[in-house]
């Protein structure tokens, strides 16, 4: 059975590196990482996100894309030509490995949207790449968009996270951020897209736990225009902070209150104002609240955010080395890679931590 | 005429090795099924007279009493039940309506009772309410279009009108007059301690009752029986009554034998007139004009208060609400075909309306279907019988629940479905005032909040079983249920999977 077939319910390792100073370092790292939590994973999931990673192409959508076949390649090629201008196209740099197995065709495009379709679609252009990132997934049988943003990329496949770092060559690319995962799934995936990071547009979350209030989320989201087609918590947790974020404006602060709000009783022991507002969000959004043990890092367009379920359920860890922050579910990954410290420290269950680029970054 | 003759159902059981004529089930009963003979010194009693609601039974001092149901039959028949016959005996006698109390007790299925919880299992960790917070608040109303902020960036609140409650459950509405001012005074002190709020039904609000205003709703319906300006703001949220599951489609009628003191004055007609609620608001005949009496109540009350419309679960259940949640209600209640009543057509109560789970099912589906959700919040009662209901409920899409015959179960009623009579012998059916003292609101309302805060402990276990932490999460989370013995189609209806799968 495929991804998205059956509910597929996962425990994780994740790790995140980045600088503040929007300084690009290798790839090499968050696979030194990763793999050092090996058995935190089994094999049937692993990958990673990259931030700053495609600078020639920035204004461009970088669509990395999954084929079944030439066939499914072919239709979705026709629907991209017929809505993007396609700047460049090629198949995605990968190293064959024993351990990688049974890999699709990957390919990568960077686009942008035609004018005139943007225009006649009277959507604002995020809005009608998502659009159209859920028309092929939907629609165009073995085509999968696994990425869709700008300067940015998710690699991702089935097997352990460093095997999967190796076989698309990530050592070769340099970012300001990447963030990694490591999955370990209950049941046998068989296809790649299941696999984290989930992406939309430049959003891209990596997830350890399982949330239970899963179909609570997911039946409002899919009320807002968004399709649950791989039925992972990654995937409505990512349509979850889109929506908060891009389509309603709230701040990633006030989304981390709804996601993973105070109780009630911490509520209550606020001063007014504070206490009106986490009221308010708790109101507004009671679908969004995400219930159930999870750790998250989001990254998105200049930064990065970790967050923790409201009871702390999962691990998350965090070190910071002077511009550089790093994020994990065990302080051995971090030490791997930064054996020396300013800080280390485990943010409290709902407590976000949000790292941006320095002012004028980038 | 003989054939009249109709064979009591129950039989007064009296064990006269017991029995210490001491008379007390005669002072009990008001319909007068035991007799002291003195004569011969010795309680006789008159099944056909008994009604089987417990009360003699119950304060028996030697407990010498039981009632059984009598083994009294007509000649076997799959087709042609006692029931059937007898109901042709009475209608051919009296050319009238057969009238009922409460809630459909024919053998409907149970949808509630066809699905399982779930509960969490090493993947993820059940939580121990009694190590972490579990919580329960419910805010019920409109949600907010649009997020604004201030210039300084901070967001204003501009949440419509809303409820807050400590639990997902409120107290469904009963009128004043359909039950008694003791009745009435144990729910609003039990809503007001529980944190929760109750109904007034159709009956006006009496004036010892208004100190309750926040925890109550106060009901507009078809007969606008006790409606004026102070009425309308001194509760917490207004009812619009459309309909009631005992009786989708007809009114109400009070007989004019019970409008007599404060229940005259409070619904604000003459002592001795019938109180007839129409079948339809006279001046609602569509959908746009619902919207008007919507924009009038919310005027009346300087917009300061949710409105909630209440429909019967009907066949078009779905339709009407998606209208309803489109005409400025903040609130929808859906009450299901199993609601109860304290008097209805019995060919009406037992026939017409759906199932509320169905409807509920449906409702919530096509109001997710088109993107108007969070226009609304959604109640549903008719009937919910205990914590497992509720739960159930909230999971397939419910904000609330709505509950009337459990109310009263906890203030004493055995549902002998006899309220028509008026002569409840528990206090609360009936204006009688040596009745009605029987219940005591300082031990009723306790009980109540008993049963309340009993059941909002096994929600939150169960809760904590699906590493569930707060209620919100619960809502329309249908995941968490399964459903034994259904057919595919119960099943795409309930959008529920079946256990195993």
């Amino acid at each position: 059975m495929r991804e998205g077939m059956f509910r597929n319910l996962s425990g994780c390792a994740m790790s995140g590196i980045f600088s503040k100073s929007g300084k690009r370092f290798s790839g090499k790292y968050i696979i030194d990482s990763i793999s050092v939590m090996h058995e935190r994973s089994n094999g049937l999931g692993g990958g990673f996100s990259a931030y700053g990673i495609y600078p020639e192409y920035k204004d461009y959508y970088a669509f990395h894309i999954f084929y079944d076949d030439k066939f499914a390649k072919k239709n979705c090629e026709k629907f991209l030509e017929e809505h993007f201008d396609i700047i460049n196209l090629s198949k995605i740099p990968t190293c064959k490995t024993p351990e990688i197995t049974d890999e699709p065709l990957i390919w990568r495009y960077f686009v942008t949207p035609l004018p005139a379709k943007l225009a006649d679609s009277q959507l604002d252009e995020r809005e009608f790449v998502v659009k159209c990132v859920f028309r092929i997934n939907t629609s165009i049988d073995g085509a999968y968009v696994f990425s869709s943003g700008k300067n940015m990329g998710i690699f991702k496949a089935v097997g352990f996270p460093e095997d999967v770092g190796r076989f698309y060559r990530l050592d070769e690319y340099e970012g300001y951020c990447f963030t990694a995962h490591g999955r370990y799934p209950t049941n046998t995936p068989g296809w790649w897209g299941g696999a984290h990071p989930f992406g939309l547009l430049d959003y891209s979350v990596v997830h350890n736990g399982e949330i239970s209030s899963y179909d609570a989320n997911r039946r409002s989201i899919e009320m807002y225009g968004y399709k649950c087609t791989l039925k992972t918590d990654t995937e409505v947790i990512t349509y979850i902070i889109d929506y908060l974020h891009r389509k309603r404006g709230l701040t990633l602060e006030e989304i981390c209150s709804v996601v993973a709000a105070p109780f009630w009783s911490t509520i209550e022991s606020k001063p007014s104002e504070e206490r009106k507002r986490f009221e308010y969000l708790r109101c507004v959004f009671d679908s969004q609240l995400i219930n159930g043990p999870f750790s998250i890092i989001v990254g998105f367009e200049g930064g990065i955010m970790a967050l923790n379920d409201r009871l702390k359920l999962r691990s998350l860890v965090i070190g910071e080395k002077d511009d550089m922050v790093y994020v994990a579910s065990e302080e051995a990954a971090i030490r791997v890679v930064q054996h020396e410290l300013d800080k280390v420290w485990s943010p409290s269950g709902g407590e976000g931590v949000i790292i941006t680029l320095q002012k004028g970054q980038i | 005429m003989v054939v009249n003759y109709i064979y009591p159902e129950y039989e007064i059981v009296r064990n006269y090795d017991r029995c210490i004529n001491c008379r007390v089930c005669e002072r009990q009963c008001a319909n007068e099924a035991h007799i002291y003979l003195s004569d011969e010194d010795q309680m006789v009693s008159d099944d056909s007279k008994c009604v089987n609601c417990h009360r003699c039974v119950a304060l028996c001092p030697a407990r010498a009493l039981k009632i059984v149901k009598s083994g009294h039959t007509f000649r076997e028949n799959e087709n042609w039940s006692g029931k059937s016959i007898n109901e042709i005996y009475k209608q051919a006698e009296s050319g009238g309506v057969l009238l009922s109390s409460m809630g459909n007790p024919e053998d409907y299925p149970v949808y509630f009772d066809k699905i399982l919880l779930n509960a969490s299992q090493v993947t993820n960790p059940p939580i121990d309410p009694l190590r972490e917070p579990m919580e329960t608040r419910v805010y019920l109303g409109a949600k907010p279009k649009k997020i604004e902020r201030d210039e300084t960036g901070q967001i204003k609140n501009n949440l419509p009108p809303h409820i807050t409650l400590s639990m997902p459950v409120m107290l469904s509405a009963m009128s004043y007059g359909s039950i008694s001012y003791n009745a009435h005074e144990c729910l609003a002190r039990a809503a007001a301690e529980a944190g929760i709020l109750y109904n007034t039904g159709e009956g006006g609000l009496h004036e010892g009752l208004y100190k309750y205003g926040k925890n109550t709703i106060v009901q507009v319906a078809s007969g606008r029986f006790g409606v004026h300006k102070k009425y309308l703001n001194s509760g917490a949220a207004i009812e619009i009554k459309m309909g009631q599951g005992a009786k989708p489609g007809i009114g109400g009628h009070l007989p004019g034998t019970k409008i007599v003191g404060d229940i005259s004055k409070t619904r604000m007609i003459p002592e001795g007139s019938d109180a007839i609620s129409p079948a339809p608001h006279h001046d609602i005949y569509s959908i746009e004009d619902l919207r008007q009496l919507v924009f009038s109540l919310k005027e009346a009350t300087a917009y300061t208060k949710p409105v909630i419309v209440k429909i019967a679960a009907v066949h078009n259940v779905a339709a009407i609400a998606s209208g309803i949640a489109r005409s400025g209600a903040d609130i929808i209640a859906i009450d299901g075909f199993r609601g109860g009543t304290g008097a209805a057509p019995t060919r009406i109560r037992d026939h017409v309306g759906i199932p509320i789970e169905l409807a509920l099912a449906s409702v919530d589906k096509r109001l997710r279907d088109e993107g108007i959700r969070d226009n609304v919040s959604i109640v549903v009662g008719g009937s919910i019988r205990s914590s497992a209901d509720v739960i159930k409920a909230i999971a397939l899409g419910a904000d609330c629940v709505y509950i009337g015959t459990a109310a009263l179960i906890a203030l004493g009623c055995h549902l002998c479905r006899s309220c028509q009579t008026g002569k409840c012998n528990w206090g609360i059916a009936t204006q009688r005032e040596d009745l009605m003292k029987r219940l005591n609101p300082d031990i009723g309302f306790k009980r109540l909040v008993n049963l309340l805060n009993a059941w909002k402990h096994e929600i939150k276990e169960m809760m904590g079983g699906m590493g569930i932490i707060s209620i919100e999460s619960l809502k329309g989370n249908r995941l968490m249920l399964r459903g034994v013995g259904l057919n595919e189609k119960d099943l795409e209806i309930l959008d529920i999977k079946h256990a195993g799968e």
